[in-house]
């Protein structure tokens, strides 16, 4: 497991910050989480570029000392299949939330996992809209309240890691900003990953989603994530009963399978084009 | 010489003018530009990718643009309309690109295979907010070769999205072209004196590098792509300066053909495979005695405005056909107000103008347009 950054301020671009997170917005820690990964990969920023949406998570690109984009709201994937095709020597990592990732860019999801394109795409899961003041996204569970849900959410939940194994993304993890080691860790597994790579993290928004629903402060937040996730992945044996009304983390699949821009690679030079991968 | 198809000639003047990425969606009337990019692209070390749809296809353009690729994708109306939001991207960030639109009936899903003009104002205000548009159009195949090859070469100076607009017709019919063939494929050199502290402005574009640290966003944002401060001052600055850019080459970026009008008392103003018809038309009318000449307007935005009054200044009457039902002949009578009257003929069934129905509409509206003059003497 990766140890904590000692400066991981190279990472960053300072003259961004503050960043636009309220206080207690678990973003902050997935931004940490997302430096101590490039800390330990190692590679050179100028061979690194991070791209968001629109929304809280899509701001993540500006605060990195790295090629950026801050592209449209769920769209990031469509601008990242295109940088990484134009330089597939780019390590392309994507934020995105969970409005931007499984509603308006719901499609490019789950194509961009099908196609199986060397990307890494962050989930942060706050399970509700931060940015334009607290809406019903997606992933708001059933009964919680939202602006737009204020009696209660009556839709089922997208369940960001099976749509991600059913797309075919070779790399799905789940996480929370409760688990501080975990974060980095499942990053940098999904950047090192030559595949297209999911990791959501269950983020807390204690501005809206917290206060809509009476989840007290950030801490007790981030205790909440604690007490209603489980280890459950592909190692782990877990019953019916232990899962009920938790939601599973871990690894759910880490596999190899051809990689969208080495097949593209094979059909160019099987037709003597010089496209390399 | 050989027979070129429209959409063909497209993907040959794109090649010519350096493109090695393209992304699309499938969709009538466009779709073999789509098909032969597929079978040509891979041969040259180029990138060919299928998006899931017309957002995502221009997003990828755009994404490929920043990874230092010649990038276009290409459609029609219905995919015209989804690329909006990315057309306003593209314009906020700067980012050179082409997009063919093979111009259906619409609205909506409308005749998939029957040719119109009816995009030609939502490609210059289709995308909300303020933006410079280089918009063109094509009446034959060779233009159509022309006028992509040209395209990837002005979004490149211009660091915005050019629009070529075809049709239904111009998209599928042949026409016997001499073509140069395709010119080694197009790698992009960064000049090592550019200013990578200053991405976006008055500044040639710089797409990704080693030695970058740019930031591209559609949010308001100054030269340097900061989006914090009084960056609304800027941002406007920056808009206006690329407006500002095109009016400077105005004359360079404008293009149009004039066909038997040294002498003439009355004109028709038309663009794309309607001007064909006009073509005709006119060398009916001058059978008839009529001093009647042609203006072919190629390059439609920037709106050619002193070509336009200085016509008008010349006739005293103008006809505008097009396939739409009264398009760009609102900029046209803006243009010529009080210098000369200006009649419309539209149609929007599908079907194309005969020079017969252009003819007589310029009978008419001089006609109409004489007894005005007299009743007013």
């Amino acid at each position: 497991m990766p140890k904590m950054g000692e400066d991981l301020h190279q990472y960053l671009r300072q003259q961004m910050m503050p960043t636009v997170w309220c206080p207690g917005c678990g973003h902050g820690n997935i931004a940490r989480a997302i430096a101590t990964a490039l800390e330990h990969l190692g590679t050179d920023l100028g061979q690194v570029a991070i791209l968001g949406g629109i929304g809280c998570s899509g701001r993540t690109p500006f605060y990195f000392n790295t090629n950026a984009m801050h592209t449209t709201h769920g769209r990031v994937l469509a601008f990242a299949t295109g940088l990484k095709l134009a330089n597939p020597r780019l390590t392309v990592i994507t934020a995105m939330g969970d409005g931007d990732a499984l509603a308006i860019g719901a499609g490019h999801f789950i194509h961009a996992a099908r196609r199986n394109i060397d990307l890494t795409v962050i989930l942060y899961n706050n399970s509700i809209y931060g940015m334009t003041g607290g809406q019903q996204a997606p992933t708001t569970p059933f009964n919680f309240r939202s602006t737009t849900s204020p009696f209660g959410n009556i839709e089922p939940t997208f369940d960001t890691v099976d749509l991600a194994l059913a797309a075919g993304a070779t790399y799905v993890a789940r996480t929370t900003t409760f688990d501080f080691a975990e974060m980095p860790e499942y990053i940098l597994g999904a950047i090192r990953h030559p595949g297209f790579a999911v990791v959501e993290i269950l983020s807390q928004c204690p501005t809206y989603f917290g206060r809509l629903n009476k989840l007290g402060d950030p801490p007790d937040m981030l205790e909440y994530e604690r007490n209603h996730t489980i280890v459950a992945d592909e190692e782990s044996v877990i019953s019916r009963d232990e899962l009920l009304g938790n939601l599973p983390v871990g690894v759910f699949r880490q596999e190899i399978r051809p990689e969208y821009t080495h097949q593209y690679a094979d059909l160019c030079q099987a037709r003597g084009g010089a496209y390399r991968a | 010489m050989r027979l070129v198809q429209g959409n063909e000639a497209v993907v040959l003047g794109a090649l010519a003018g350096g493109c090695n990425f393209y992304a699309g969606y499938p969709i009538t009337p466009a779709t073999e530009i789509m098909e032969q990019m597929a079978r040509v692209l891979p041969a040259r070390g180029g990138v060919f990718i299928q998006m899931e749809d017309e957002l995502a296809a221009l997003g990828a353009v755009i994404g490929a643009a920043w990874g230092g690729m010649r990038a276009m994708t290409a459609t029609s109306g219905p995919g015209f309309s989804l690329m909006q939001e990315h057309i306003g991207y593209a314009a906020m960030t700067q980012t050179p690109c082409v997009i063919v639109d093979s111009q259906r009936v619409g609205p909506s899903t409308g005749q998939p295979t029957m040719p119109a003009q009816g995009d030609v104002m939502q490609a210059r205000w289709g995308s909300h907010g303020d933006r410079p548009a280089i918009v063109v159009t094509a009446s034959s195949v060779k233009d159509a070769y022309q006028m992509t090859q040209l395209s990837f070469e002005w979004a490149d100076t211009y660091r915005l999205p050019v629009i070529v607009l075809l049709d239904a017709v111009l998209s599928h019919m042949r026409e016997n072209v001499e073509l140069p063939p395709a010119p080694p494929p197009f790698s992009r050199t960064l000049s090592p004196d550019v200013d990578v502290e200053k991405p976006f402005g008055n500044h040639p574009f710089v797409p990704f590098a080693e030695t970058t640290r740019t930031i591209v966003t559609g949010l308001a944002h100054d030269e340097t792509g900061a989006t914090r401060g009084t960056v609304g001052h800027a941002s406007e600055k920056i808009i206006r300066d690329a407006f500002n850019r095109l009016n400077h080459d105005y004359a360079a970026i404008t293009q149009y053909r004039e066909y038997r009008l040294e002498d003439a008392a009355w004109a028709v103003v038309s663009y794309g495979i309607t001007a064909r018809a006009a073509r005709a038309a006119v060398d009916i009318l001058r059978g008839e005695g009529m001093r009647v000449g042609l203006l072919e307007l190629i390059s439609l935005w920037p709106f050619p405005e002193p070509t336009v009054q200085s016509l008008a200044r010349q006739v005293q009457g103008i006809l505008m056909p097009e396939l739409n039902l009264g398009q760009l002949i609102l900029p046209l009578r803006a243009a010529v107000e009080g210098i000369c009257p200006v009649a419309g003929l539209g149609r929007a069934d599908g079907e194309l103008f005969t020079p017969e129905e252009i003819a007589n509409a310029m009978t008419s509206h001089s006609t109409h347009a004489e007894r005005r003059v007299s009743h007013h003497a």
